[in-house]
């Protein structure tokens, strides 16, 4: 046995990058809310304020060549996981320059080099694809991690239940993580669940499940090294439940009937930023110059990132029905 | 019903069992190929066209799932984007439905919506059809839906040849292929050469040539085109029959080549007329033909009625030799 796997690590040079990847995700998203004002970014759009930490605490715990499956409010995932900022954006404005030749947009984020397996925009359906992706490492004896990212709305969902049994009947290695941000779109998690403590649906399926506070990134980083330890040397599924809060709306459309504002400002305080840098603040392990540069930093990369998409091409009109089935006249990439 | 192979030897065998063949071989041919679906195993499949391959092949490669068609077809797609190539078997397109969703939005749009980093080489079987007396829910032809679909393929081999070459050229597509097996064939016998293997299957095929009319369909309604082509040949006229075999995309060129030659057209579809295969035929001729043809192009289609329990209602429902008779026959003037 080598080192604990879940010792969580605390250095400081540590504790700064987990900060700095959700101001990072934070103010990507920030600028796409003010770009899709300009109408810069159309379509659906859905932000990730106040879940950072669930992605933060866990993409960087897999390896390299693990595979992610995420669903629509994917933008943090894809980041995290090295997704360029710049062709991430591009995504976001259409552009051919984007991670998904501009062809998908917001909620289909795609990236074959960092084995990211998309935005899933239909609720629930990525996670047989989950099922699936692990199903030929197991065929092809392989020792990766599946992480299946998906929201409390999904678990209303037959394919919830399906890919679960199918994981832990055939020993799948999958890491389904339940992002829990206590609304599926404007339904209150009470209104849709006669069970409203996720985690404990895994149980039915004997697939070992733990919940855990989604806005605290070391918390969520130190179940995500038992998480992904567990599935790795297991090669059997794990259930891990974010327990966390969307502070803006569902999305773009979304006019908020369904919530107090009252109950929305009693979450801010709370959200993962704010929080760790507190923690970080009353623990001296930052220093009063260590925000101010973060943010120039993110913020130099976005201003990059938004050059890159303005800078980028629309794809010629004469292309357009490329991508629906190979080119056959050109080798196959898989 | 039979058919003949001529040329190399040959030997008897069923639809079924060509299938089967085909399974097995492609299997043995490439260690990325496998097989999943409900009953596949153990029970030897819903119309056995699986019995025995679990025995000689093992549970990796032929896997028995739990009823979840909308999971284990999401999981061959999942499998098809991590490099294998999975053959999934729906049992019958009935249930298909609940596995709509992964199939449309997951198995046709993935290439599509990742730019191309990633395609989806999966195969899809399922038994199509009524002619068993299984009524309104086991009794469908919906292939002609899905051939609506942007980003799949669909297949509906007819003979000894196709039910034996197709699978393995599709599991080659590095894109969605669907397989539709009429359920009225699987008991159909006949002499396939020894040496069968992979066909293309982008191409119509002329099953039998004529000069005064083109009858054109697919799937388990061949042979009963072909046996009215028979009774119309007594009465001298000669129906050129076009097997569609791909759904889609369709083969215009035999289609339209066809139609050029005889100047008529009848179309023959088990799914329902509207908004059916039939009708997007039509229309290509239409558009592609239109000053070739002497008469309406006719059409013999399902009855617009959920397919009916008793035998003399369920064969009242679906295409049947005379009304192909009577519809060419209307064609020409000589109802």
């Amino acid at each position: 046995m080598t080192a604990p796997a879940d010792k969580p690590r605390l250095s400081r040079a540590h504790m700064l990058d987990l900060l700095k990847q959700m101001i990072r995700i934070r103010h990507f998203e920030d600028k796409c809310y003010e770009l899709y004002t300009q109408e810069k970014i159309r379509g659906f759009m859905h932000l990730y304020d106040g879940e950072e930490a669930v992605a933060v605490g866990i993409i960087p715990v897999l390896e390299q060549r693990d595979r992610i499956v995420s669903a629509y409010r994917e933008h943090g995932h894809a980041l995290v996981r090295g997704v360029p900022m710049t062709a991430v954006m591009a995504e976001m404005y259409g552009k051919q320059e984007g991670c998904s030749h501009g062809r998908g947009g917001s909620m289909h984020l795609f990236d074959r080099a960092t084995n990211f397996y998309g935005g899933n925009a239909i609720v629930g359906g990525g996670l047989p694809l989950a099922v699936g992706l692990a199903l030929a490492d197991h065929i092809q004896g392989g020792d990766l991690v599946v992480a299946c990212f998906f929201g409390d709305g999904a678990v209303a969902e037959g394919e919830f239940h399906e890919s679960l049994n199918l994981a832990a009947l055939w020993g799948l290695p999958v890491l389904f993580v339940c992002e829990n941000n206590r609304y599926a779109m404007g339904t209150a998690l009470a209104l849709s669940e006669s069970e409203t403590d996720i985690q404990r649906k895994a149980a039915c399926y004997r697939i070992p499940a733990e919940a855990v506070d989604g806005m605290d990134v070391v918390a969520v980083e130190a179940a995500a090294r038992r998480a992904v330890h567990a599935v790795r040397e297991s090669r059997k599924p794990y259930f891990l439940e974010c327990r966390t809060y969307r502070l803006r709306a569902h999305s773009m459309f979304d006019a908020q009937l369904y919530r107090d504002k009252a109950e929305i400002e009693t979450w801010r305080p709370k959200e993962p930023i704010i929080r760790f840098q507190g923690w970080l603040q009353s623990n001296h392990m930052i220093h009063p110059e260590d925000v101010p540069r973060i943010e120039a930093e993110v913020d130099a990369e976005i201003e990059q990132a938004v050059a890159f998409a303005e800078a980028g091409t629309w794809e010629p009109v004469e292309q357009l029905t490329r991508f629906v089935y190979a080119d056959r006249s050109v080798p196959a990439d898989r | 019903m039979q058919q003949q192979t001529f040329g190399s030897a040959t030997i008897e065998t069923t639809y079924r069992e060509a299938v089967r063949e085909a399974i097995r071989d492609a299997i043995k041919r490439d260690e990325r190929v496998f097989l999943m679906g409900e009953d596949v195993g153990r029970y030897g499949g819903c119309y056995a066209v699986t019995k025995g391959l679990l025995a000689e092949l093992g549970p990796e490669r032929i896997r028995d799932t739990p009823l979840s068609e909308s999971g284990f077809t999401g999981a061959g797609i999942g499998a098809a984007m991590a490099g294998l190539r999975p053959i999934v078997e729906l049992m019958t397109v009935n249930f298909s439905l609940l596995a709509l969703d992964q199939i449309l939005n997951n198995a046709a749009t993935v290439r599509h919506m990742s730019g191309n980093q990633f395609g989806v080489p999966l195969v899809i079987r399922m038994a199509t059809g009524a002619g068993r007396q299984l009524a309104a829910q086991h009794s469908h032809s919906l292939e002609g839906w899905y051939a609506h679909v942007a980003g799949i393929k669909v297949l509906a081999p007819a003979t000894l040849e196709d039910a034996r070459g197709m699978l393995w050229t599709a599991i080659e597509d590095p894109d969605p292929v669907l397989i539709f097996e009429n359920v009225m064939l699987y008991n159909m016998s006949g002499k396939l050469a020894v040496d069968a293997g992979p066909v293309d299957i982008d191409k119509a095929a002329v099953r039998r040539p004529g000069r005064d009319i083109s009858l054109i369909t697919y799937g388990g309604s061949l042979w009963k085109t072909l046996e009215a082509a028979t009774t119309l040949a007594a009465d001298n006229i000669e129906a050129e029959v076009i097997d569609l075999r791909s759904l889609r995309p369709l083969d215009d060129a035999t289609i339209i080549a066809s139609v050029a030659k005889t100047r008529r057209a009848v179309i023959v579809d088990e799914g329902w007329r509207s908004g059916s295969l039939a009708a997007e035929v039509g229309m290509r001729i239409v558009e592609q033909a239109f000053w070739a043809l002497d008469a309406p192009i006719g059409r013999v289609c399902s009855e617009e009625v959920p397919v009916p329990y008793p035998s003399h209602l369920e064969q009242a429902t679906i295409p049947q030799a005379h009304k192909i008779v009577a519809a060419a026959k209307a064609a020409l003037g000589r109802a």
